[in-house]
């Protein structure tokens, strides 16, 4: 069974859905005893960093995450719940994340000042579009899907210095960061609940990893 | 590369599809939920319901469908129609609709845009206009294009990407039914000043009038349609790769 973390933002019924179709349990839960017991966890995730993040910490769920991830539990972590699973953000002032990754938060607009893009291109903030996917390395969690595959993005934010554990990226001016993991700890900037089959694959492939069962 | 999106459009009431031409004279066509996976499964790249119910049992109709098409539909769902408060965006979200677009209720309303995107996020608060010329100058209609509000349309798309749209559909009612191509005018001048995401609508008569929106207009991020969509006079996958081999980005 996949634990989904209910910590009070956003929808979660299309993600519930997604496992329902791929023929996986799933459940939504706020408890930590489910989350620990469950074979795997996603932290999901829609909004501000700084929001989410006090959300986490004021329900005791961070702590349930944190424990389920080095327990040995694979988690991904969706969007939102990607971005909480690094150091650090920088949307709207400085807000710490759970640190399950090596690397910081930081708005579009200025990764793309800074690598130069084309202000002809106009790229709007946030991306909010299907767009595709490059990979940097071989991982179990992409084993279902080709480079080059389309997923759907909504994001202002994107994910910077991840070092060894950046899997994809995506072009959008410059190359932003899509889709990370390092040992148990995966995340999806895109959505994989509305990537169409690309996106199911991803999930799929996320469930067939090795439980930490309790 | 971002792609250019393809959203058919499903006008959905007493829980069954129709489309209105000119917004008059509506005829039934599918169950919604088939459409939506039929679309889905061609490529549709998202899926606009538009709920035109005005009965209280055809709105819980509506909310079933929506249910059971986010059940089995793995893509972006936006639904308008009806919206005119806070607790309307919950009815929806609640049943897997990923966005939401106001057009009368922020007329009505102009605080509704704000409130929304502060309690959901900009990403999900889509500002749906409805524009008509009138007298040389774009003016926002209400009502299914019944009402002239006396909006200036611009100066209100820009009020309303300031308070929070994360996204604006511009759906001209002087192309739309007459399918003889999207208003190019129309959706230039409002991309001068959406800075968000912009769906083109109303006017899609053939592929060649996606093909020519999409080189003419770079600001138009999708294009949206229906009639042509439900009755098979433009198929989706073929519009797509005739999108590709016209060097348009798109998602095949």
């Amino acid at each position: 069974m996949t634990a989904i973390v209910d910590y009070g933002v956003g929808n979660l019924f299309s993600l519930e859905s997604s496992f329902a179709a791929i023929g996986e349990q799933a459940r939504v839960t706020s408890d930590p005893e489910i989350i620990l017991a469950a074979e795997r966890v996603i932290l999901p995730g829609v909004g501000a960093f700084g929001d989410a993040a006090e959300k986490l910490r004021n329900t005791g769920l961070d702590r349930a995450v944190t424990a389920a991830a080095e327990a040995g539990k694979p988690l991904m972590g969706i969007c939102l719940g990607m971005q909480l699973l690094f150091e650090k953000s920088f949307e709207y002032g400085e807000h710490a994340g759970l640190g399950l990754l090596k690397g910081v938060v930081r708005p579009i607009r200025e990764i793309l000042e800074e690598t130069g893009a084309d202000p002809e291109r106009q790229l709007k903030i946030p991306q909010m579009g299907w767009n595709a996917l490059r990979f940097c390395r071989d991982n179990p969690l992409l084993s279902g899907i080709r480079e080059g595959d389309y997923v759907y993005f909504v994001h202002s934010y994107a994910a910077t210095g991840c070092g060894n554990s950046l899997l994809a990226d995506t072009e959008y001016g410059t190359y932003l960061t899509a889709c990370v993991g390092q040992g148990n700890v995966f995340g999806c900037q895109f959505h994989p609940e509305k990537s169409g089959n690309v996106g199911l694959n991803i999930l799929k492939s996320f469930c067939a990893m090795g439980g930490g069962a309790a | 590369m971002i792609t250019k999106r393809i959203i058919p459009c499903l006008d959905v009431r007493d829980g069954r599809v129709v489309k209105g031409v000119n917004f008059q004279g509506l005829g039934d066509v599918d169950s919604p939920v088939r459409l939506a996976k039929y679309y889905s499964d061609c490529g549709a790249d998202e899926l606009v319901f538009y709920d035109i119910t005005a009965s209280a049992e055809g709105r819980a109709l509506f909310t079933d469908i929506l249910t059971e098409t986010a059940r089995q539909v793995f893509i972006p769902l936006t639904v308008g129609g009806g919206i005119n408060t806070v607790a309307d965006f919950d009815r929806v979200l609640k049943c897997g609709a990923d966005k939401v677009s106001v057009n009368s209720g922020a007329i009505r309303n102009p605080s509704l845009i704000g409130q929304a995107a502060k309690k959901y996020g900009d990403q999900c608060v889509v500002l749906s206009v409805d524009v008509k010329r009138v007298d040389g100058v774009f003016r926002v209609f209400a009502r299914g294009g019944r009402d002239n509000t006396g909006l200036e349309a611009l100066e209100w798309i820009r009020r309303g990407v300031g308070d929070g749209a994360g996204e604006v559909v511009v759906n001209s009612i002087d192309t739309d039914g007459v399918k003889q191509g999207f208003d190019l005018e129309m959706l230039e001048a409002v991309c001068r000043v959406a800075k968000v995401p912009v769906i083109a609508s109303g006017g899609a008569g053939k592929t060649e009038d996606f093909l020519t929106l999409f080189h003419r207009i770079p600001g138009v991020d999708a294009g949206l349609a229906a009639s042509i969509f439900h009755f098979g006079e433009v198929r989706i996958s073929d519009l797509k790769r005739a999108m590709a081999e016209a060097g348009i980005p798109v998602r095949i």
